[in-house]
């Protein structure tokens, strides 16, 4: 038996090449939306894999310091090493900032680190590591700073030594590396008008300027103008020793909060893009919808115009389970064209997206498998309706 | 006249019930031979369509009895079981305008009937060239239908009534698009195939030019049939 689905598609070709391939840039649409999702999975992986850590302390109460702000003196890492289970210990910063290069500026993640200690950019493609104290910087590729950029973080310049690859924010925002200290004033330290403004408030405050008492002032101003805070603390554990164990003594005894990688984990994934995850999952279902409907509409449309060959098709003693089945192989076919051209749209479009798009075989897979429900399920409008057509209209009035 | 391709007794049929039921089929009697074309003729709204559909086991007489063959199709009330087998394997049809498939080259126009009723293709596709050849469309096997003249469809539209070598052929308005020479040429085609394969031909027409060419005519009027012999003399 001849295969009249195929004969019919061969048929009229262009109008379903095109209908196919209008339909195939909608489930691009929707298998990119896929793919932002994964990569917002991914980036989170990424920061805390990247960071090297077994265990982020953070100021007690908060879940910082990625979902949440957290400040804590950058002495507490050496209480920390003082515990038992504790490898490394070492302070970092993290601030989402614009930073500037020339007269452009790009939204980036700051991270203030302490070279040769967790939180380090891993590995360079260009250049290398930061060798100096000050003003050196190592940048994500995604920045689109080249070695030797200066680029500019508020109050000063930083010459850009060293390039890096997939270090980004749980918000895809490529990372900048510059050192600790570095990073705190950035952070923390105000501008020359609020230091003039802060002394004069001081000075003017006879709680804090006593007469009779030499040195006082001064040394509030001193503190005042000293930023001694981080983020957090980056913790390794010692060979043998428990992530979970280690956390629970710096809760005990340090008063401050201690997260695993498992804990992190959840923290970004199931709560900071939770809601971006639902957001995505509320386009896919409006994309499937969508996708259903054009499927529907254009097969049952197609079949309409083929009423008068269904009928006489029926009157020469067609089995409805042939017509019904070539009805389904051309949704099926263009569910199959749909794809195709999706699959390489997504993958041609992906790498121009801003943000890191993720396009992973299993999501291809279970997409292809929900393509074709669809166009299965779409097709069965047409197939009520072609199965409802009288053999009789064939003849006469 | 040796049996009978196709034999109607009392056949009639009503459409609706009560008060508003139509009798659009009263008491029709019809015979035709194997090897016979018939022509049937009346004006609209005489039940000719019904009586095409009845005979073309699309809709079921309300009594009466067909038979087509030796096989009794209807019997007052009761039919055989699987019409839409009857129709494929026993009954050929040609219409008004060819309706070839227009997704299937011509030779596969013909042979999809064969191939519907379970033939290999090979054998389907032979059997389909023999009837394109003995219409004289043999060369345009491979041409879509759309490339084809009125003419050369009408005749692939014979040629797939006849592919499952039906004992019956039903033809609605078979020249009706047709010029007056086409129109001779499909009549004259009818006969010689009707000959050649021993089918029985019910031709339904309004047209004036073909209508001489039968050797017998049944009229319809009110529903009911009225046989007149021909002036063909061949």
């Amino acid at each position: 038996m001849i295969s009249l689905a195929g004969r019919d598609i061969l048929h009229s070709w262009s109008k379903f090449v095109l209908t196919g391939i209008g339909l195939g840039l909608l489930i691009g649409v929707t298998l990119t939306m896929a793919g932002v999702y994964r990569g917002m999975v991914d980036d989170a992986k990424a920061l805390l894999n990247n960071s090297g850590a077994d265990l982020w302390v953070v100021q007690q109460d908060t879940q910082g310091p990625y979902a949440e702000s957290s400040s804590i003196k950058d002495d507490v890492y050496r209480s920390l090493l003082s515990l038992s289970g504790v490898a490394r210990a070492a302070n970092v910063t993290y601030l989402t900032m614009q930073v500037r290069l020339g007269n452009t500026d790009v939204r980036a993640m700051v991270v203030g680190f302490e070279p040769g200690q967790p939180g380090e950019p891993g590995y360079l493609v260009a250049g290398h590591h930061i060798t100096r104290n000050h003003y050196e910087a190592v940048a994500d590729v995604k920045t689109g700073f080249q070695l030797g950029d200066t680029i500019r973080i508020r109050r000063h310049d930083y010459r850009v030594v060293g390039l890096t690859k997939r270090m980004v924010s749980s918000g895809g925002d490529p990372m900048v590396f510059i050192p600790l200290k570095d990073a705190q004033e950035a952070q923390f330290l105000k501008d020359n008008d609020a230091i003039l403004n802060e002394r004069a408030r001081t000075a003017a405050n006879p709680t804090l300027n006593r007469p009779g008492v030499p040195g006082l002032l001064e040394a509030i101003q001193a503190s005042q103008n000293a930023n001694r805070n981080v983020n957090a603390v980056l913790v390794q554990v010692s060979p043998g020793s428990q992530p979970d164990t280690v956390a629970n003594e710096v809760r005990r005894w340090k008063h401050l909060q201690a997260f695993t990688r498992v804990q992190m984990e959840e923290i970004l994934v199931a709560k900071l893009i939770a809601t971006s995850a639902k957001q995505i999952a509320m386009f896919l279902v409006i994309l499937a919808v969508v996708s259903a409907a054009i499927v529907a509409f254009i097969i049952y449309t197609m079949t309409l115009g083929k009423i008068r060959e269904i009928a006489v098709l029926k009157l020469i003693g067609t089995r409805n389970r042939t017509i019904a089945g070539m009805i389904l192989q051309q949704a099926l076919g263009l569910g199959l064209i749909g794809f195709l051209v999706g699959k390489v749209s997504a993958t041609v479009w992906a790498p121009f997206f801003p943000k890191y798009v993720l396009l992973e075989p299993g999501d291809a897979v279970r997409g292809f498998v929900v393509v074709m429900v669809i166009c299965a399920l779409a097709s069965t409008l047409a197939i009520r309706a072609a199965l409802r057509v009288d053999p009789a209209t064939a003849i006469g009035g | 006249m040796d049996g009978f391709g196709i034999r109607i007794e009392g056949l009639s049929k009503r459409y609706g019930e009560g008060d508003t039921a139509v009798d659009a089929l009263k008491d029709v009697n019809m015979i035709v031979a194997p090897g016979e074309v018939v022509g049937l003729i009346g004006p609209s709204g005489s039940g000719k369509s019904t009586l095409l559909k009845c005979l073309g086991a699309v809709i079921e007489p309300t009594t009466g009895k067909m038979t087509l063959g030796d096989e009794v199709i209807y019997d007052n009330g009761w039919k055989i079981p699987d019409l839409r087998a009857l129709r494929r394997d026993r009954i050929g049809f040609v219409f008004q305008a060819p309706y070839l498939i227009p997704f299937l080259d011509v030779i596969d126009n013909v042979a999809l009937l064969p191939m519907l009723a379970g033939r290999p293709n090979g054998e389907s596709r032979k059997r389909a060239l023999e009837l394109l050849e003995a219409l004289d469309v043999g060369h345009r096997a491979k041409a879509q239908p759309s490339q084809l003249s009125g003419g050369e469809q009408q005749r692939v539209a014979i040629a797939r009534a006849l592919a499952n070598q039906p004992p019956v052929i039903l033809a609605d308005e078979p020249t009706a698009p047709l010029d007056s020479e086409r129109a001779l040429s499909v009549v004259r085609i009818l006969n010689q195939m009707a000959q050649q394969f021993n089918t029985a031909i019910i031709v339904v027409t309004h047209d004036e030019k073909i209508i001489p060419t039968f050797k017998r005519i049944y009229h319809i009027r009110d529903g009911k049939t009225f046989e007149e012999k021909g002036l063909a003399l061949n």
